[in-house]
């Protein structure tokens, strides 16, 4: 029952290892931008950003194309459906659960507090 | 429309992130807005526990939950989804060491299963958590990744989470 991860993937893990990279498909699955936006954006400077943006180039998560003198980027032909949104659905399924734990550790903290002078639930 | 980046974190709630660390690891973060004898307290007491593992959203009924939080003590969690099949998960804890670190294993994978460690690390009254599951390999992980696993098998009810992540935002 077990389906193995498709090799493929393997770079665009590499790719995603990275958070600045992660951030910058999250935009770009937002809106185009120019690698010169984007470095604003991320606050590096144009060589850092031109990196970054190679890398996901390479395992195909970003396409981009020149036009006069900008860069633009737009997510490539693979998309990151199979690898981040699987890291996505991990961290929404955990930070619904964390809420549900703020929530646990706030009624200790206020029965704490209530320095057992409250009755229990 | 504009969307925070990671930069700007929201007022409103703690920021939960997640990564893949390396090809064998997953890793999760959370700031819990308490001490962390309070946070380490609500991991390690089934009654409190069984409160918050699962989520409503989920859509999973807890059947039982027994949890002997020591070196080498079992845990045993049992869940229920709609009419399928009751799902055990299991293992032992290797390492207690209030409040500061907790770390157990995953059995029910078999051989493939990760090695959850949990940190807790207390600053101004809040707890920094940090959860990593570490697994014998990166073929292990992704086997994991692929199959849903290590989410609790909850696939089907991604979607209901979805929606509920999105009235959370």
């Amino acid at each position: 029952m077990v389906q193995y991860w498709p090799a493929r993937l393997d770079a665009s893990f590499a790719a995603l290892s990275d958070a600045t990279r992660r951030g910058v498909l999250e935009q770009l699955g937002r809106e185009n931008a120019s690698i010169t936006a984007l470095a604003e954006r991320f606050r590096m400077t144009l060589t850092g950003m031109k990196k970054h943006v190679g890398v996901l180039e390479q395992a195909g998560l970003v396409t981009t194309q020149k036009v006069g003198r900008v860069r633009t980027c737009r997510l490539g032909p693979r998309r990151l459906e199979d690898a981040t949104a699987w890291i996505e659905r991990y961290r929404r399924l955990w930070d619904a659960r964390f809420d549900e734990l703020e929530q646990v550790v706030d009624k200790l903290k206020r029965k704490e507090k209530g320095n057992g002078d409250q009755d229990r639930k | 429309m504009e969307t925070r980046t990671a930069s700007e974190p929201t007022p409103m709630k703690n920021r939960t992130t997640s990564e893949r660390k390396s090809p064998r690891e997953l890793v999760v973060s959370r700031t819990i807005n308490g001490p962390a004898r309070i946070v380490f307290e609500a991991w390690t007491k089934p009654e409190l526990f069984k409160q918050w593992w699962v989520p409503k959203s989920f859509g999973l009924t807890l059947l039982s939950c027994d949890m002997d939080v020591r070196p080498g003590g079992k845990y045993k969690l049992v869940f229920k989804h709609g009419a399928s099949e009751p799902m055990a998960f299991y293992g032992r804890y290797t390492e207690v060491t209030p409040p500061a670190r907790l770390v157990w294993t995953n059995e029910e994978g078999g051989e493939d299963g990760s090695v959850t460690t949990v940190t807790f690390k207390e600053e101004g009254g809040k707890t920094l958590v940090v959860l990593t599951e570490l697994y014998p390999s990166k073929e292990a992980l992704d086997a994991a990744i692929a199959s849903g696993s290590t989410s609790g098998d909850m696939n089907e009810t991604f979607e209901q989470l979805d929606a509920l992540v999105v009235t959370l935002k």
